[in-house]
């Protein structure tokens, strides 16, 4: 996609600018259903009906919540710092967008397919931490100090066990790279890392058509219980990275009012309340793609070469909706979980971190090197995948589709 | 004289003191929890001095809310105060009414009938459980996370509400309990109504068990946080769900058997230790609350089985003993009953004629409120807020 972008641009820093705005719009968009689903799941769950006045069964509220916000007076607190208060929600909300750029929406399109992905991903999705902590401090209020206080440890504290399991998926698939991962998981909902990994000798790469090494064997689905107590962990960590109940003690309405963001007003309240619901989708995203296979279907071909209809657009579009309906599974969990769940106290919430995920993250890495060094052995990385020049002779045998070129914004000499 | 104009002695502090002190300077926060708070129950400002995140003193700051009722009712007949007594702890306004009209009943030698008092049982019992839902299981939960269970309660509160308003025309302040009777007759359908809340009323106790009760997020955050003991808890003069939790089993329907009590057959809850729960920790507290609500139905469950019994219960007038001129004898009474929050006691002084001379509350909350700093000290912010959750105190009662 962004070959075809530039050769409509002609510039690459306009193609640059375009793709990214288009991330920015899906944010967005996405904000506006997570909105919506919001306020009406919780209404359900609260044997209500929610909003209903704005647009028929309130589809219009999120539309309502946004312009209200945007005509808000900015008030700032009259010894609050000025520059740093100013600042504390763009920095929370960059965090958290910069993390788009390498979340593998489809197939056709990735931000920047780069090769460390994964890690760049963790690491850019603390940079909230000092938004948050800004915000608590500047405003000059000793409620907010405490709730920049408390994320500060909670986060923090939480990215190390979801940093653990992040790493036994990157043993496992011997890459770091977000789509490299996800082409491993192909061909069937079994080849998920939730269920032990991909099973098959070999799969296809989506993107580089070329074959991909996967050497698992059946006997991979006696990682299920692991795999599964390692997805739970990493979700859980997700809720404490944003600020979700049952983690949302920096912004415990009912003990610090808003916590970091009781003094903010009009737009900036609506940055970080934005910023908030994009960290929902990027936890929710690299779960999704860690263990529940991006943007690949739960069968071994996707539904559009099963219609007919085998062209890399298709095949694109239909990934793209695969990735989005089950980051969406786990975003309307999340959703679940804040209106269920009472809220743990800040100490513990630092031992479960600590004391309880930890070792298990711990155990989770043994387990899977162990797994690698004796029975399995690692996926190889699909950027390292044979050319597609040997690709044509094996095209026959399996289904794949012409090569696709990939969106990567950087052609860091990886490819072709 | 003259030591007066004497400068005031000063000490001056030796040097390895400064030297101690310098070496590690923490300093305590005084954090407000202000009159305007979403957790502090009312207009209620909680002056928290704390090192880090651990209370070392609460400091209640109360008088918001002060409406001079006691100043009020020196003003009025004893028919007027009633509807002042409504606001006093305003989720459980059928108490606070019945605790004035027996007093006053006392001041005047009135009996009232067998029908006034079997619905006196009802709506005051109908009223406790209002009150619990509200204030110790609803707002605890939202306090301590839980916003569904909120809603939950809400919704079998309605139903109560409902029946209050067929009956008397008010949703929460009834003047409905008068000197020597009620101001209205029950409706047709009332004993339906209320044969129809009480299974809907046990399943919801159900579903927020499983909610709540059983959640080992909220029994991590309630178990033996803000341990009251029994014995601080008498010195302090605790009454109500609070001494009960505590492991004392006091309850005034029972020890001094007013009105009709002594007919039903009920359960006095008290605190339970099971799976890491303390005596006189919030979660007791709340358990109390929980279990006081299905005694409760129990005691409304029978007196309608004995009203349904007796029809011709059903036909008395209820305001037949109601006086028509006020005679209250020279004299004082002091009356005391057992609302949701504890002893709610009325001293009223008469000096003969229409109004009472003095009237003076003993409210529950007051006194309940006076743990406040010793159940917290030690703890930290968030089981500040548990445990001012627990003690389930309505400011209207605290500053009358």
């Amino acid at each position: 996609m962004d070959t075809f972008l530039l050769d409509l641009l002609g510039n690459q820093i306009l193609a640059g600018v375009v793709a990214a705005a288009l991330v920015l719009v899906f944010v967005l968009l996405f904000a506006l259903v997570a909105i919506y689903a919001e306020l009406k799941l919780a209404a359900f769950m609260q044997h209500r009906l929610g909003p209903m006045e704005a647009g028929p069964h309130g589809v219009l509220q999120p539309f309502a919540e946004i312009l209200k916000l945007l005509q808000k007076e900015a008030i700032r607190p009259d010894r609050a710092d000025r520059w740093l208060f100013q600042m504390a929600p763009f920095l929370v909300f960059v965090g958290c967008f910069a993390a788009f750029a390498v979340v593998p929406f489809s197939p056709l399109y990735i931000g920047a397919d780069i090769d460390v992905g994964v890690y760049y991903i963790i690491a850019v999705s603390s940079l909230v931490v000092i938004g948050i902590f800004m915000g608590g401090w500047a405003s000059n209020n000793k409620y907010t100090l405490y709730g920049g206080v408390r994320s500060v440890a909670q986060i923090i504290s939480y990215e190390i066990p979801a940093g653990f399991i992040v790493l036994a998926i990157v043993m496992m698939s011997g890459t770091l790279s977000m789509q490299g991962i996800i082409e491993q998981q192909g061909g069937g909902f079994w080849n998920w890392y939730v269920f032990g990994g991909p099973k098959s000798g070999s799969t296809t790469s989506m993107i580089t058509g070329g074959m991909i090494s996967t050497p698992g064997t059946a006997a991979s689905f006696l990682l299920m219980p692991l795999m599964a107590i390692a997805l739970l962990i990493l979700y859980s960590s997700g809720l404490a990275e944003t600020n979700r109940v049952p983690f949302d003690l920096p912004e415990a309405e009912s003990e610090l009012v808003g916590g970091y963001n009781t003094e903010y007003s009009a737009m900036k309240y609506a940055i970080f309340f934005l910023a908030e619901y994009g960290n929902m989708f990027v936890v929710c995203a690299i779960a999704t793609t860690l263990f529940l296979g991006g943007w690949q279907p739960p069968l071994p071909r996707f539904f559009a070469q099963y219609a007919g209809l085998g062209s890399p657009f298709w095949i694109g579009i239909e990934g793209f909706f695969w990735f989005v309906a089950k980051s969406m599974v786990l975003v309307l969990m999340q959703i679940m979980l804040r209106w269920t769940l009472p809220r743990l106290r800040a100490d513990q919430l630092m031992h479960l971190s600590w004391k309880m995920f930890l070792p298990i993250g711990f155990v989770v890495v043994i387990v899977i090197g162990a797994w690698i060094t004796f029975i399995g052995a690692p996926n190889a990385d699909p950027r390292q995948a044979l050319s597609p020049a040997a690709a044509p002779a094996q095209v026959g045998v399996a289904s794949a589709p012409a090569p696709v070129p990939s969106a990567t914004i950087h052609n860091g000499g990886v490819r072709q | 004289m003259a030591d007066l104009l004497e400068p005031p002695v000063t000490v001056e502090p030796q040097i390895s003191t400064l030297r101690a002190e310098r070496a590690l300077r923490t300093e305590e926060m005084i954090l407000n929890m202000g009159p305007q708070h979403p957790s502090t129950h009312g207009v209620f400002r909680a002056e928290l001095v704390l090192d880090g995140e651990q209370v070392v003193d609460a400091i209640p700051h109360i008088g918001y809310l002060h409406r001079c009722f006691e100043k009020h009712a020196e003003a009025m007949t004893y028919p007027q105060v009633i509807p002042y007594c409504d606001r006093l702890d305003y989720c459980g306004a059928m108490n606070n009414d019945w605790g004035f009209a027996l007093a006053c009943e006392e001041l005047m030698g009135v009996k009232v009938s067998e029908k006034v008092e079997y619905i006196r049982v009802i709506v005051a019992e109908l009223n406790r459980i209002a009150s619990h839902l509200v204030g110790g299981i609803g707002t605890y939960g939202l306090d301590v996370g839980a916003f569904t269970p909120f809603l939950y309660c809400f919704r079998e509160r309605e139903l109560i509400l409902q029946i209050f308003e067929r009956l008397c025309g008010a949703r929460l302040l009834y003047n409905y309990i008068w000197v020597g009777g009620l101001s209205h007759d029950v409706y047709p359908t009332f004993l339906d109504d209320v044969e129809d809340f009480i299974p809907r009323m046990r399943a919801m106790i159900a579903e927020v068990n499983l909610l709540l009760t059983g959640n080992k997020i909220f029994t991590t955050r309630t178990k033996n946080v803000g341990v009251l003991p029994a014995d601080v808890a008498i010195n302090y003069g605790i009454t109500g769900p609070i001494l009960r939790a505590s492991g004392v089993r006091h309850d005034l329907r029972r020890d001094d058997r007013y009105s009709i009590y002594d007919r039903f057959d009920f359960d006095i809850p008290t605190g339970v230790t099971d799976d890491g729960a303390v005596l006189g920790d919030c979660y007791n507290r709340y358990w109390v609350r929980m279990r006081e609500m299905e005694e409760s139905l129990k005691i409304v469950e029978q007196a309608v089985r004995d009203l349904r019994a007796t029809p011709s219960l059903l036909a008395g007038d209820v305001q037949k003993d109601v006086p028509k001129r006020i005679k209250a004898a020279t004299g004082e009474v002091y009356s005391r009953t057992e609302t949701s929050k504890g002893e709610l006691g009325y001293y009223i002084i008469s000096t003969g004629g229409t109004n009472p001379y003095r009237v003076k509350v003993r409210p529950p909350c007051f006194v309940n409120l006076g743990v406040l700093a010793e159940c917290s000290r030690g703890h930290m912010v968030a089981d500040f807020i548990a445990v001012m959750g627990s003690l389930d105190f309505v400011m209207g009662e605290v500053d009358r």
